[in-house]
């Protein structure tokens, strides 16, 4: 069941923004067909009610009092784009609220 | 819109809104970076905020409170235990690849809205308010897309309601009700303009008598309240007429664009967006225990629609004019204040007119709100209190606002240096008032021969021998016993 | 007669600066010059801060000149695993995609670091992204094990590994999320630690996996372990997940007494194929600590079988996740001639990752989706209740768990065959960090091809004082002494 379809590494690489060489793709297939195999006794593992882990010594989300800290510099914060526009980072247009 | 409204006799619209509200934290949601409206580009920003590796959320007190706060006033349900969430997808204005948000377990669930709606309260059920951090901004030029990530990690609630909306006016109703509560609260600041509170409406139609729910469609970039109606309205009836036709409705996402009034689909995707929610491993779980709902419920004022209600009971308000003062809380504690002022000695209708005519017309022309009045709720108070007693005409009232107004001098100076106290000595008057009939023999004729016009001249000329300080309504009565009707 | 400057523990170092008896100016120079000569071969940097360091060492021999209070590191030379993200000092996480990367901040550790007066010598290599086992999988070069060159130091921390054991730092910081401090220690003969779950600062630590990964040293001594920790640890209020617990002198723990110590010893981490060299050291270790005065008992850890697959369902998905920031945007590389948005993405993550992360983000990309959610991750987070219940049973039992850190010695570059197969080899350690709990392992043997052997401790959560005192123990029993690797020269 979780052998992967050729089709199914295509979607999950669009969803992961990864461009997979045609080769790439299929030693991709092969090597997480093989690794999910390998996950497939995890089915059997009976974990009803069992609550999922959240922390070693578990604790409660701290909270940051409300005090306004310096922010980086515009020419910091730009210092290490790849493409920027003044003080704007570039990207190609996104048209249409789409992404391609 | 006559159309829609013939569609409407068998069309009934289902509307359920996403409202996007800025909290009014100074700083960000899960970063210390300072949160300001108009800042130059990508100058409000900290490794955190831009995504930078090895950073680490920490979350804004500040931002829990008031989502706490909108949470009570809407009577929801608020969980002592909650996560965040990650919702990945990629876009450039949210850089770490994922958005901080709550998927499964948000804050406040079960809670409603009150609206009012032909001056009744009006409830629409909420399903949920959670928290969540806002984008940065796109900004499209030519063949590139410009980034401003300033606005990236501001923390926002997202309210949402229950799908049980039917017209784009209870729509728009609720729209501009949760904008009134959570400016009213504090909570935000809710500019549209400054996109500070934004909408998605989700629409769907169907027969009317039908239970099921037909396909809805997604409506976004609706960012004016004008723009609300319209935008549905316009949704409602392109769904109306294809499925007229025998067409479907396809559910996707539709961008409004209000130059030219019509919306049209966003690009849709080989594949549907898959977010991949799963618990933010970089937060513990958010506890909100006894001791803070005890300090918001503490900390929780009378609610605008609350005192909607009081001041139609116990003012005898119209609902129009209770509406009005709601509609900021510097309005309706300024009435409060002025009725609390001299209590007994004015009524609450005669001051909200007074507040409601002169006032905001004294403001309005003077390009301000009655958050730069220069009368205070006191000061008015005293002059309204000046008029009911007798001590001056209504009349004169006015002339005395509009100096007092003008110049800060009390009510009570003004009258006094000007002498413009009423007169409602009756026999003072009846002498005055021989004097004109006198004067006038022949208007007199005229009057009791049936012109009747005429009984405005003689009450002219009494106010003119008065300097406009006869009481008028004495004058009225003496000028009928004398004129002989 | 005293050591060799590069031999000298991290501990022997600040006591001799402190007591003037060596600048810190004369140490640093004196590894920068082995540095510049070995280098080359161990490949153990990626950065050199050469100005920084003999400037920062400067500062120390200037305060201790001035009679001014020196830190606790005080002139003591540290490399850095390059997960660590430094400010003004290029930072990659072993990747390309962050190739040229100058962090405008420092990490939480670095600072504590710099306040404790300890030298950055430089950024170390390492798996890109802290995914691999053997440093192989480093963007940028290939470490070599420097008791036998032809072999692997481990990983994912293996620069540290490699600069440790070869006398080219006097200390490391590195990370640890599934093994990467314990087993490259383990395969270069240091001491390799890692803390219990929030015991140190994330802020400032690239993310691999967050719910698993911490800093933890690599150094020489176990006393070097507990010095090194005693600056690092501590509640941080930029990381949400650091503990608010307060830090002990662990330096103090270092009793040389296990007395009545009770050894957990599990017998489903002996059931594999282990070299029978590392059985036999493993056994030497145990009968040490019988000897003087401790207790083996025999436990068992059931779900132990269940923690490789739950681990690379968890890292890769939190891993898929944390990296979905790397997109060529705000920083880092950017693909060449993208005809559109999705083209910079595909293009700049496809070329700037390597083939180890595009398969770990993929599973973990997989394991997320909604409709796998509930069978993946979510099954996999119950699995490591299971596996934490395990060991809080046994703990009500023992002191602290002995196992094998990992079943081989140090293995040759290119012989693992396949993913799973490298994926196999970190069966020791990953249960550790899917608990949360401190684990640590210890030199405590040589095998006939002169190749280092370790011994794993794991404690109670907060118990890093233990693991301490029962690895100091085992140094000083079985552990390398004096030896030296064959593969640098002395």
């Amino acid at each position: 069941m979780p052998t992967l379809t050729r089709k199914e590494v295509d979607e999950i690489a669009m969803l992961a923004r990864l461009h997979l060489e045609p080769d790439e793709s299929a030693r991709m297939q092969d090597d997480l067909g093989k690794i999910l195999d390998h996950f497939l006794a995890l089915a059997t593992v009976e974990t009803e009610g069992v609550p999922a882990m959240t922390h070693a010594v578990p604790m409660d989300l701290r909270l940051r009092s409300d005090e306004p800290a310096p922010s980086l510099p515009a020419s910091d914060a730009l210092r290490g784009a790849p493409a920027r526009e003044g003080d704007t980072f570039l990207v190609p247009a996104i048209i249409n609220g789409g992404d391609a | 819109m006559s159309n829609l409204d013939e569609l409407l006799e068998n069309w009934e619209p289902v509307i359920g809104l996403e409202v996007h509200v800025q909290l009014a934290t100074k700083s960000k949601a899960f970063s210390s970076s300072a949160v300001k409206f108009g800042a130059s580009p990508n100058s409000l920003t900290d490794p955190l905020v831009l995504g930078m590796p090895g950073t680490l959320p920490q979350f804004n007190q500040h931002a829990l409170e008031l989502a706490l706060l909108l949470g009570v006033a809407t009577e929801s349900k608020i969980r002592a235990r909650c996560r965040f969430t990650r919702k990945h997808y990629f876009y450039p204005d949210q850089p770490k690849g994922y958005q901080i948000s709550q998927y499964d377990e948000p804050l406040c669930e079960d809670g409603h809205m009150n609206l009012i709606v032909n001056g009744q309260i009006h409830r629409v059920p909420l399903t949920r308010i959670h928290l969540e951090e806002d984008a940065g901004k796109n900004t499209h030029v030519g063949a590139f897309s410009h980034v401003d990530l300033n606005r990236a990690g501001v923390a926002l609630v997202e309210v949402v309601s229950a799908p049980v909306m039917h017209s784009s006016e209870e729509a728009a109703e609720f729209m501009r009700s949760l904008h009134r509560l959570v400016r009213w609260l504090a909570i935000s600041e809710a500019d549209m303009e400054k996109g500070q509170m934004r909408c998605d409406a989700n629409v769907s139609v169907r027969r009317r008598g039908e239970d099921r729910l037909g396909t809805r469609t997604e409506l976004k970039n609706i960012n004016s309240f004008r723009f609300v109606q319209n935008a549905i309205e316009h949704e409602i009836a392109r769904q109306i007429r294809l499925l007229e036709t025998g067409e479907r409705i396809i559910q996707e996402t539709r961008l409004w664009d209000a130059d030219l009034g019509a919306s049209a689909p966003m690009r849709s995707k080989e594949t549907a967006e898959d977010y991949r929610y799963f618990p933010d491993p970089d937060l513990p779980p958010l506890v909100v225990d006894g001791a803070l709902m005890g300090s918001i419920l503490k900390s929780l004022p009378e609610l605008p629609t609350q005192r909607f209600e009081r001041y139609i009971k116990q003012h005898g308000l119209s609902p129009d004019d209770a509406r009005t003062l709601i509609s900021e809380r510097t309005l309706a504690d300024y009435f409060d204040a002025a009725e609390q002022a001299h209590p007994g000695q004015a009524s609450g209708r005669t001051l909200a007119n007074w507040m409601l005519s002169e006032l905001l017309g004294a403001l309005n022309a003077d390009g301000k709100t009655i958050d730069g009045t220069p009368m205070s709720a006191t000061t008015l108070s005293d002059l309204v209190v000046l008029v009911e007693n007798g001590t001056i005409s209504g009349k004169i009232g006015k002339e005395i606002f509009e100096e007092s107004y003008k110049t800060g001098e009390a009510p009570a100076a003004i009258v006094e240096r000007r002498g413009v106290q009423q007169i409602s000595d009756e026999a003072a008057l009846w002498e005055i008032v021989e004097q004109v009939v006198a004067a006038n023999a022949k208007q007199a004729e005229a009057f009791a021969a049936g012109k009747d016009g005429l009984f405005g001249f003689f009450v002219g000329q009494v106010m003119k021998l008065t300097q406009g300080r006869a009481n008028p309504v004495i004058t009225s009565d003496l000028l009928h016993k004398r004129l002989g009707r | 007669m005293s050591p060799p400057t590069q031999w000298l523990s991290a501990t022997e170092t600040a006591a001799k600066v402190a007591s003037g008896e060596l600048t810190a100016s004369r140490i640093v120079d004196h590894y920068l010059a082995r540095i510049a000569n070995i280098d080359r071969e161990i490949g153990a940097y990626l950065v050199v801060s050469s100005d920084e360091a003999r400037r920062a060492a400067q500062e120390i021999d200037q305060a201790r000149a001035a009679n001014q209070p020196l830190g606790p590191l005080a002139g003591v030379p540290i490399a850095l695993k390059d997960m660590l993200v430094t400010k003004g000092t290029v930072t990659t996480a072993g990747s390309k995609i962050l190739e040229g990367w100058i962090p405008p901040y420092d990490g939480t550790v670095v600072e504590k670091l710099r306040a404790a007066g300890a030298i950055i010598l430089g950024k170390v290599n390492c798996d890109e992204f802290g995914m691999g086992s053997s440093t192989e999988r480093s963007a940028y070069k290939k470490t070599k094990n420097p008791w036998d060159t032809s072999r692997v130091p481990g990983g994912s921390s293996g620069g540290s590994a490699a600069a440790v054991a070869a006398g080219l730092c006097a200390a490391s910081l590195g990370t640890d999320t599934g093994g990467s401090l314990r087993q490259p220690a383990a395969f270069c003969g240091c001491v390799g630690f890692k803390p219990t779950y929030g015991r140190v600062s994330r802020w400032g630590v690239v993310a691999f996996a967050s719910s698993l990964d911490q800093v933890g040293p690599l150094t020489r001594t176990v006393r070097d372990a507990a010095l090194m920790l005693e600056v690092i640890a501590g509640v941080d209020p930029r990381d949400s997940t650091s503990l608010d617990a307060p830090v002990p002198k662990y330096t103090d723990a270092l009793t040389g007494d296990v007395k009545g110590l009770r050894v957990g010893v599990p017998h489903e981490y002996f059931e594999g194929t282990i070299d029978d060299e590392v059985r036999a050291a493993i056994e030497k270790t145990k009968q040490a600590l019988v000897e003087r005065g401790a207790i083996l008992v025999e436990i068992s850890l059931p779900n132990t079988a269940h923690a490789l697959a739950a681990y690379y369902i968890v890292a890769p998905a939190e891993a898929s996740s944390n990296l979905a920031r790397y997109d060529g945007i705000r920083f880092g590389k950017a693909a060449a001639g993208a005809k559109n948005l999705y083209d910079l993405y595909a293009r700049s993550r496809g070329q700037g990752f390597g083939p180890e992360v595009k398969r770990r983000i993929m599973l973990g990309t997989y394991a997320l989706r909604s409709g796998y959610y509930a069978a993946y991750y979510k099954k996999a987070q119950q699995i490591r209740t299971l596996i934490k219940r395990d060991f809080d049973n046994a703990f009500q039992h023992v002191d602290v768990i002995l196992t094998p850190t990992t079943p081989t010695a140090a293995f040759r570059f290119n012989s693992k065959a396949s993913p799973l197969e490298m994926y196999l080899g970190d069966v020791f350690t990953l249960s550790c960090n899917l608990a949360g709990i401190p684990g640590m392992s210890v030199p405590c043997g040589i095998t006939i091809d002169g190749l280092p052997i370790g011994v794993q401790l794991l404690g109670k959560p907060l118990d890093e004082a233990t693991l301490l005192r029962t690895g100091g123990v085992i140094e000083a029993v079985v552990g390398l002494g004096a030896r030296r690797p064959g593969g640098v020269p002395a």
